[in-house]
C-alpha cells in the first residue's frame, strides 16, 4: 500500500492551466496505482458543473477531462455539500458522479492523508 | 497527526484563510506565509476570523515575511478590533515563527495543505 | 507544412499536425513517413484509441497514464510498456499522437 493522496480543487474552471497541471498530477499518481481521492471545494465545484461551453469565449474545456477519472480507476470523487448548496447546485448538476460529504467531515478526511495537493 | 495549513495569499484578494479555517480540524496548525501575513495587518478585516479560531487551531506567522512587509505582530487591529462602542475584543493569539520554526512545523504535522 | 495529395496542412516545428480535424489515414501515412515506423493493424488500433481518447476527454496522457489507459481499454496484454514500445519506439504516446494528428503530449521532448 502506497501513500494516501488527496487532491483538492478549489478554483473555478476559468483558472485553467493550474487545474490541468493538478489533474495531470492526480492522473499520474493514479497511473502508479497509488490510492487517490479527489475533493471539490468552494468554486472548485464549478469544474464539474454540467452545461459549460467555455469554447464559446475561447477557453479550453476542462469538464470533459474529469470523465477520464474512471478510466484510471479513480473512484473516490468527493464534493463538499455546503460548497454545492452555497452555489445553488446539487449532485445532479455534475458531469461525473461525486459523493457529497459535509464540511464538518473535511478535517477528518484531511487528517487521514499522507499528501494533500491543492489546485 | 494534526494537519498544517499554509496560507499564502492576502485576505484582500483571496478568502483562503477564512475557507481554510472553516475546514481545519481541532488542534490543526495554520501558518501565514508570503502575502498571507497581511491577515495580521491593521484593517485586513481578518481579526474576527482569527479570533473565532483561537483555541481551536494554532495560528502561526512567518516573521521574515511579516517583517519584509513592514508589519509587526502587535498590529493594533489584532489587539482591539472591537467596532464602534463595543469593548475591544481580546487579541487572537498569533504565534511568531522563524524559518527554523517553519521547518519544525512541517516536521511535526501531516499532511501539509496549501490554501491560496 | 505537410503535403498530402495536394492538400497543404499546417504542422508545428516538431512536426505535429496543428488541427486534429484535418486528420485521416492518408495524413497519418505521411506523418508516419518521417519516422521509422511501419504501420500495421496493431498500430492503427492504438492510434484510433488515442484519437478517441483526446476527442472525448480533451486531454493527452503522459507515457505512464497512456499505458494504464490502454490497459483499461485492451487489457494487460497490450496495456504494458513493452508492447507499446515495440510498436512505437522511444515514446509510445508521443508517436501515437504524432501519427494520430494530435498535439504533442505533455512531458515529451
Amino acid at each position: 500500500m502506497g501513500k494516501k493522496f488527496l487532491f483538492i480543487l478549489r478554483r473555478s474552471p476559468q483558472q485553467g492551466a493550474r487545474v490541468r497541471e493538478t489533474l495531470d498530477m492526480l492522473l499520474t499518481v493514479a497511473a502508479f496505482d497509488q490510492p487517490v481521492m479527489l475533493l471539490f471545494l468552494d468554486d472548485g465545484v464549478y469544474q464539474i458543473k454540467r452545461g459549460q461551453s467555455p469554447e464559446s469565449v475561447g477557453l479550453p474545456a476542462v469538464a470533459p477531462t474529469f470523465e477520464a477519472l474512471a478510466l484510471y480507476d479513480v473512484e473516490a470523487v468527493l464534493v463538499e455539500r455546503e460548497s454545492l448548496a452555497e452555489r445553488g447546485l446539487t449532485e445532479s448538476d455534475l458531469v461525473i458522479p461525486a459523493e457529497a460529504i459535509a464540511r464538518a467531515e473535511i478535517a477528518a478526511l484531511v487528517a487521514d492523508q499522507d499528501v494533500v495537493v491543492t489546485g | 497527526m494534526a494537519a498544517l495549513h499554509l496560507i499564502s495569499r492576502s485576505p484582500a484578494d483571496s478568502r483562503a484563510l477564512e475557507q481554510c479555517l472553516a475546514r481545519a480540524g481541532e488542534g490543526d496548525a495554520v501558518l501565514l506565509i508570503e502575502d498571507g501575513v497581511y491577515a495580521a495587518a491593521e484593517g485586513s478585516g481578518s481579526g474576527e476570523i482569527l479570533r473565532a479560531a483561537t483555541g481551536r487551531v494554532m495560528v502561526y506567522v512567518l516573521m521574515p515575511d511579516l517583517e519584509a512587509r513592514g508589519l509587526d505582530i502587535g498590529s493594533p487591529c489584532l489587539r482591539a478590533a472591537g467596532a464602534n462602542n463595543s469593548p475591544p475584543s481580546p487579541a487572537p493569539a498569533l504565534h511568531p515563527v522563524d524559518y527554523r520554526g517553519f521547518v519544525n512545523l512541517t516536521a511535526s504535522h501531516r499532511p501539509v495543505v496549501s490554501w491560496f | 507544412m505537410l503535403d498530402v495529395e495536394g492538400r497543404t496542412l499546417e504542422t508545428t516545428a516538431d512536426g505535429f499536425l496543428v488541427d486534429p480535424a484535418n486528420w485521416d489515414e492518408q495524413v497519418a501515412a505521411v506523418l508516419a513517413a518521417g519516422i521509422p515506423i511501419e504501420l500495421t493493424e496493431a498500430h492503427w488500433e492504438i492510434i484510433r484509441f488515442i484519437r478517441a481518447y483526446y476527442l472525448r476527454f480533451h486531454h493527452l496522457p503522459n507515457n505512464r497514464m497512456f499505458v494504464k489507459a490502454v490497459q483499461k481499454e485492451f487489457g494487460a496484454e497490450k496495456g504494458n510498456s513493452r508492447y507499446l514500445h515495440r510498436l512505437f519506439p522511444e515514446s509510445p504516446v508521443k508517436y501515437a499522437c504524432l501519427i494520430g494528428g494530435l498535439p504533442k503530449p505533455p512531458g515529451c521532448i
